[in-house]
């Protein structure tokens, strides 16, 4: 029995639908992220859980309960806002006590909650400050004070670390991983930046033009993109999508790479797919993260289907950690990820291993993903 | 030296500010003139003022014609000076510019925040109400006042008032809150504050420059208003400009113009003792309204 559950949402403003019919549901305690790029409809499915906008169709459910006639107050739901939204004419602790005011709990009580949720987050030496006296962690921090005075039953978060610099964004961002892990709050969050999906989420929706394109763990939409957006949109740097078609059948198919005025490359068809699903000269598009691609030296020793392909190198990129080196396969540029005390110069030619445990194989004409 | 600084030398940048300097002073001097004159007219005994010489200060000043025009100066016949006509436009002026900066704040509050369909056809019709002279709707707001049973009432004259400054009080508190964030009410909903709840403790609170704004700009209206006062309030519920135009246009026996003087001084008392608290403020909040951020 999920928690939360949207069902078969719509939502049309002026004639434009801004959500085509969203299905998702979260389990207590779950860590929903909603991903993706700006105007995909994620931060109106995120009101709409909060009921600050009506839904054209469909049913929000929080704990079993329909909750779309009921006011954002009465839905037992926190925000925190990507702007803060934090009261300028109150203190700190006023902020925070503001929803507990509302519901008329009294001021002992009141007290005692803001005292806990402040040592929490740490902010108890700013309670008796304006907003305006605060720099932006210490803002963020309160916004999250406020939601968490409340104890609701789910948190909303919009955009919250937007306006952070990266430094402070990383620090806050294991800070709201810690909170979930130790409060165990069920929650739901809007990001477009998908480095914070994989590390915060226990769940990820992925989402574009108001279509959710896949719901699953993190682990499974990176590893298992559904299609070509979602496989294009999450990791950094991208996954390489390279054309080719099949070559062969009855377990001898291959992918063939077309190079320019060269020899194909061939690689061993991926274990992810079935080789029912091919056809003989069928075109696909291969998918493979950089990671996947290295020298030979760094292969998976596990890995079944491993091809290894010879290439000369465009580019070099040493982050210290690993080096991307960059070449060409099928008129496009392919990102490897190698040793970084690997020897790679570019003009030379290297020896990549294209481990195709790890890749994906896309129907070009559907770009949803061959299973 | 920078080629920035080096195309005006420190002779000639002195020279402008002494040019920039003494027109202000001239000009000051200009605008200021007229009020001296009220002045020390209004602290001579009539011997003196006849005597020749308005800018010459007095001789012995008194406030013999200051406690005269207050309290037994002849308006009409009736002779108790202008204090009864003064207390008129203080209970005129307080209730209207309280209840059109009331008004009109939830005006805005509504027309930015709770936006409902033909908001923006709302809001032009009020900006509209702005700019009908006053003239164009004597007549009809006479008749609605006779209708409605307020005519020659105090009453009546800050219904009028209500109603004429409505357009401009929701201009200003529109285009403040315009530039409120929506999240702060977004947020206040979910905390569970209601309407009022939330104009109340989250919007008012914030308004203070423009209050300032809007009340300063509604008192020197109502305050200085004479057609609507001569219009629709006459006699004893007169409020005070009327009374002074009655009192300096008396055209029976000596013209006393240290009197007059006087009068027009308590006339102008009100709104310079409201400039000169809040004026400060007045210059912010225009400014806080101009610029968004």
């Amino acid at each position: 029995m999920s928690f939360l559950e949207i069902r078969d949402l719509y939502k049309t403003i002026g004639g434009v639908n801004i959500l085509k019919g969203i299905d998702i549901e979260l389990d207590k305690g779950g860590f929903l992220v909603l991903v993706g790029p700006s105007g995909c409809g994620k931060s109106t499915l995120l009101n709409t859980v909060a009921g600050l906008t009506d839904v054209t169709r469909g049913e929000v459910v929080i704990d079993g309960e329909v909750v779309n006639d009921l006011h954002p107050s009465k839905r037992d739901i926190a925000m925190v806002f990507q702007s803060y939204a934090l009261y300028p004419n109150m203190t700190v602790e006023g902020n925070i006590a503001f929803a507990l005011e509302m519901r008329g709990v009294p001021k002992a009580d009141r007290d005692e909650a803001v005292k806990a949720a402040a040592k929490t987050l740490q902010i108890e030496h700013l309670l008796k400050r304006r907003p305006s006296q605060l720099s932006g962690g210490q803002r963020q921090r309160v916004a999250m004070g406020r939601a968490l005075v409340r104890k609701p039953r789910v948190f909303l978060f919009d955009e919250p670390l937007s306006n952070l610099d990266a430094k402070l964004r990383v620090e806050m961002r294991a800070e709201i991983k810690r909170l979930h892990r130790d409060t165990g709050a069920t929650i739901v969050y809007v990001t477009h930046d998908q480095i914070e999906a994989m590390t915060m989420a226990t769940k990820i929706a992925v989402m574009k033009e108001g279509v959710v394109q896949q719901v699953g763990t993190p682990d499974e939409i990176y590893r298992m993109p559904s299609n070509l957006f979602v496989a294009d949109f999450m990791g950094s740097p991208a996954m390489n999508l390279l054309e080719g078609r099949i070559a062969g059948g009855d377990g001898t198919a291959r992918i063939q790479l077309t190079r320019n005025g060269d020899t194909p490359v061939e690689l061993a068809v991926p274990p992810t797919v079935r080789e029912t699903a091919l056809r003989d000269g069928q075109p696909v598009i291969l998918g493979i993260r950089p990671e996947a691609i290295t020298d030979t030296g760094l292969t998976d020793p596990r890995a079944k289907a491993v091809s290894i392909v010879h290439a000369p190198v465009d580019l070099v990129e040493p982050t210290g950690s690993d080096t991307f080196v960059v070449t060409q396969l099928a008129g496009k540029e392919v990102t490897a990820r190698v040793r970084s005390d690997v020897a790679a110069k570019a003009g030379e030619t290297f020896e990549f291993a294209f481990n195709l445990d790890r890749a994906v194989v896309f129907d070009p004409a559907t770009t949803e993903r061959l299973r | 030296m920078s080629t920035a600084t080096a195309s005006v030398s420190p002779g000639s940048a002195r020279a402008a500010r002494f040019v920039i300097y003494g027109l202000l002073l001239l000009f000051a001097f200009i605008y200021l003139l007229p009020f001296f004159v009220m002045l020390v007219t209004s602290l001579k005994p009539l011997a003196e003022i006849r005597s020749g010489n308005m800018l010459a200060l007095p001789q012995s000043p008194s406030l013999d014609a200051w406690a005269k025009a207050w309290g037994t100066a002849c308006i009409g016949v009736d002779c108790s000076g202008i204090k009864g006509y003064f207390w008129n436009s203080i209970r005129m002026v307080v209730p209207a510019v309280a209840i059109s900066t009331i008004l009109g704040a939830l005006n805005g509050y509504v027309l930015t925040k709770w936006r409902f369909p033909g908001h923006k056809l709302v809001f032009g019709m009020m900006l509209f109400a702005c700019f009908i002279p006053f003239q164009a709707v004597l007549i009809p707001m006479a008749r609605v006042l006779g209708i409605i049973g307020l005519a020659n009432t105090t009453s009546g004259l800050i219904l009028v008032h209500v109603v004429y400054g409505l357009g401009f009080t929701t201009l200003f508190f529109r285009n403040y809150y315009e530039a409120f964030p929506d999240e702060l009410i977004k947020a206040a909903q979910i905390d569970g504050a209601g309407f009022f709840r939330i104009f109340w403790r989250i919007l008012l609170p914030s308004s203070g420059p423009i209050i300032v704004v809007t009340v300063i700009y509604q008192f020197t209206n109502i305050w200085n208003d004479f057609l609507f006062g001569v219009s629709f309030a006459s006699g004893g519920g007169a409020p005070m400009t009327v009374a002074l135009n009655n009192l300096v246009s008396s055209s029976t026996g000596v013209k006393e113009y240290n009197v007059d003087m006087a009068a027009a001084m308590f006339a102008a008392l009100p709104t310079l003792i409201v400039y000169v608290v809040a004026g400060r403020y007045f210059v912010r909040g225009l400014m806080a309204g101009a610029v968004k951020g």
